[in-house]
């Protein structure tokens, strides 16, 4: 009976562990399996959040989809794994998905320690103050001996008290775990002010603010105290499939920067500029050289967008968030995003 | 009127309270029906026409296939349904007393198959789980038969698990070839895009279906007098119940990856499924060694006397009494878990509870946190009051026999 049951232990174990080493190499299994498999947050919204169908949407999301259409000529083709922060780096070293599009802030610690590489920077995020219009506060740098909402433990309260600090101010705080009753006590009045990364200042101004008053009796101040890219990750060891990731990123903000967008996308194939026609392989090699289909631009502008759509529709002026696109405009209108040339 | 009388104004006190006491009430409900009918939105194109009245039941009426069912792709909820329909039948036949002998195992055979088909879409049975089946059905009949069974039966058992085992070696050494057993009336939906409902009933159900035998077993362990056995059944629970459920989910969602082999992954349901019954079974264990343990030792001493071995004297005469005492506390523990399942949301899975977060999430429609809590607080009371219910009328009918 003995050596039954342990033949039946190994057999179970045998059975339940499925799925086998891969290929070596993560783009060959990705191909193989014909679908890309993307970690993406538990739910933040305009990032990644499922809607009434199920579907998932989201600046992340959109991440996903692009390195989809590059990849397969097809945006559908991603199956969503939803990671807390606590999993998401195991889940990407030990294979479980092919890349975190997980509104990870990109750090030294990160990329070296762990083991992954941050592709193209997708989003600028930075520390902000959200305030009341009635305060008639203009600027960070007036909040002199204000009250201050924070949640404890993090980089917001050590940047918070920098800032203040190098400026010569004082603040009271007052500290609140959980992020429902830090905007409870923000919009009931106990603090003048809330701290935290502007793109959740802008998602609570937007979707928090209890009636009567309205997204309009408050302001974000312009004042951004904190540096956080966001990036997507991949693995250590495939640069072929992060050169992938890195230039998806970089052929929305081409497309963008060229004035190529989902609905001008079919006139442009018709274009005369010669830089037009080697983004979106009419003038072919640029694709192959990457590893994809010389229609691979063509493919996820079609499908998912340029930058600025995508941005617009997920949390930007065509979304419910309405946040300014501040740092993550254009190099061109003074924003950050600044794409390496696709020639 | 008397009534009223003795009980609520006996005195001038009382009369007070009891004014004070119904005002409160009368306020409060009228404040509640004010939010959740009369000023209630029942539809609405978006959030943003929610704002500013009662309660956003446009909310619900737009999400509630989203918090039942998860990303289960769109046009095939039915699936999940009937699924859920199928567990829920499953559950209430088995509540019947008249169905307590082998009719058990007919519904929950046939309930189980329809609710993974439903749930799988096709399921895929290869050769050497077909030999591990049989290996492990033919071991399990051989040992509780062994005693009753005639010798014909016992070697049937017998047969049937060598058949298993040959099969299994065959396959290993590759002698045998590979074939899959493939029933697939519907296209395939793997677990990581299953999510509400049926995700917390299955948790439940299942982890608590596999716990129960391993509980029984730990809690015999516990009480043997075999000192290897029992220290590492008291190790076992102790270590269990001496860690919260969040770690040892945490555990096996982060940390058994990183043991694999790289690229072995193990189906994330799957170990969220384990850790609930690993945990469960060291709670089941210590409430079943409470209805050991009360147990007069007579019962113990006369099963000896008549010669019945260890294995018969604990099927035939322990178990059944000391199962029947512990009955309502192991329901506890039912409604305990059914609840606490809701945990696995921080791996990251789409139980019923983290739907609903879900739909909170969503920009069009954020910002209304009551009313979604108050749906999914409703349907858990649903669940746990039929099981509270249900625990109280099973105890008045198995001790008709001790009560006068």
């Amino acid at each position: 009976m003995h050596k039954a049951s342990v033949a039946a232990a190994v057999g179970a174990v045998a059975l339940f562990a499925s799925g086998s080493a891969w290929a070596g190499k993560d783009l060959d299994s990705i191909k193989a399996r014909g679908n890309l498999i993307c970690g993406v947050p538990t739910g933040i919204a305009g990032f990644a959040s499922a809607d009434s169908q199920g579907k998932w949407t989201g600046l992340d999301v959109d991440v996903c989809r692009a390195v989809s259409a590059a990849i397969f000529g097809d945006s559908e083709k991603v199956k969503y794994v939803p990671l807390t922060s606590q999993q998401r780096f195991t889940a990407l070293q030990s294979g479980e998905v092919d890349i975190l599009s997980n509104n990870t802030t990109a750090t030294l610690q990160r990329d070296t320690a762990l083991g992954l590489d941050f592709t193209a920077i997708t989003y600028y995020d930075g520390q902000g103050f959200l305030v009341p219009k009635k305060l008639g506060v203009k600027s960070a740098k007036e909040l002199n001996g204000a009250t201050v909402c924070v949640a404890p433990g993090t980089t917001t309260e050590l940047n918070l008290a920098d800032y203040f600090r190098a400026n010569k101010m004082t603040f009271k705080p007052v500290v609140i775990e959980k992020v429902e009753e830090i905007r409870a006590a923000f919009f009931s009045g106990r603090c003048d002010v809330y701290t935290t990364d502007s793109s959740g200042l802008y998602a609570t101004r937007a979707a928090n603010v209890p009636a009567p008053a309205t997204a309009d009796d408050y302001v974000v101040l312009p004042e951004i105290i904190s540096k956080e890219p966001l990036a997507p990750a991949v693995r250590h060891g495939d640069q072929q499939f992060a050169d992938i990731v890195r230039w998806t990123q970089y052929a929305m903000l081409e497309a963008e920067e060229y004035g190529i967008s989902s609905k001008t996308v079919d006139d442009m194939l018709k274009s005369d500029n010669p830089t037009i026609k080697r983004i979106l392989g009419v003038t072919p090699g640029m694709g192959k050289a990457l590893g994809v289909e010389d229609k691979w631009v063509y493919n996820i502008v079609k499908q998912v967008g340029n930058y600025g759509e995508s941005f617009e529709r997920n949390v930007g002026m065509g979304s419910v968030l309405k946040i300014d696109r501040g740092l993550n405009k254009l190099w061109t209108q003074g924003g950050l995003q600044y794409a390496e040339p696709i020639r | 009127m008397g009534w009223l009388r003795q009980n609520l104004f006996s005195s001038w006190g009382n009369g007070i309270t009891t004014v004070v006491l119904l005002l409160a009430i009368a306020w409060l409900l009228s404040w509640f029906v004010d939010w959740a009918v009369l000023t209630a939105v029942w539809t609405a194109p978006s959030g943003q026409d929610c704002r500013g009245h009662g309660a956003c039941w446009a909310l619900i009426h737009e999400k509630y296939r989203y918090i039942f069912f998860g990303s289960f792709p769109y046009e095939q909820h039915w699936r999940p349904l009937f699924a859920v329909l199928a567990m829920l039948a499953m559950l209430i036949l088995s509540a019947d007393r008249r169905m307590w002998n082998k009719r058990l195992l007919w519904i929950w055979s046939i309930g189980s198959a329809t609710t993974f088909l439903l749930m799988f879409g096709q399921i895929n049975i290869s050769s050497s789980l077909i030999f591990f089946l049989a290996l492990v059905i033919g071991a399990g009949g051989a040992v509780l038969r062994a005693t009753v069974g005639s010798p014909i039966e016992i070697n049937a058992w017998r047969a049937l698990a060598g058949i298993g085992v040959a099969g299994l070696a065959l396959r290993l050494v590759g002698l045998f070839p590979a074939f899959t057993l493939s029933i697939a009336p519907f296209s395939y939906v793997e677990t990581s895009l299953w999510g509400g409902l049926p995700v917390t009933m299955i948790l439940a159900t299942y982890g608590l279906l596999f716990a129960f035998p391993l509980g029984i077993l730990l809690a015999l362990g516990r009480r043997s007098n075999l000192p290897l056995i029992k220290s590492l059944c008291v190790g076992f629970i102790e270590l269990i119940r001496g860690v919260p459920l969040i770690s040892l989910l945490i555990m096996a969602s982060v940390m058994l990856p990183l043991f694999l082999p790289s690229g072995m992954t193990i189906d994330k349901f799957l170990r969220a499924l384990v850790a609930v019954i690993l945990f469960a079974s060291a709670y089941i264990a210590e409430v079943i060694r409470g209805g050991l343990q009360s147990l007069p030792k007579g019962q113990f001493e006369a099963a000896d006397a008549m010669g019945l071995t260890y294995f018969q004297k604990t099927t035939l005469v322990i178990l059944p009494q000391a199962l029947r005492v512990v009955i309502p506390p192991l329901i506890n523990t039912f409604i305990g878990f059914f609840k606490d399942t809701s945990l696995v949301l921080i791996i990251g899975i789409f139980d019923f509870l983290n739907t609903a977060n879900q739909a909170l999430v969503d920009p069009k429609w954020a910002g209304f946190p009551g009313e979604i809590y108050l749906f999914a607080a409703f349907v858990y009371f649903c669940f746990c009051f039929s099981m509270s219910r249900y625990s109280k009328y099973l105890e008045t009918e198995l001790n008709k026999g001790t009560r006068r």
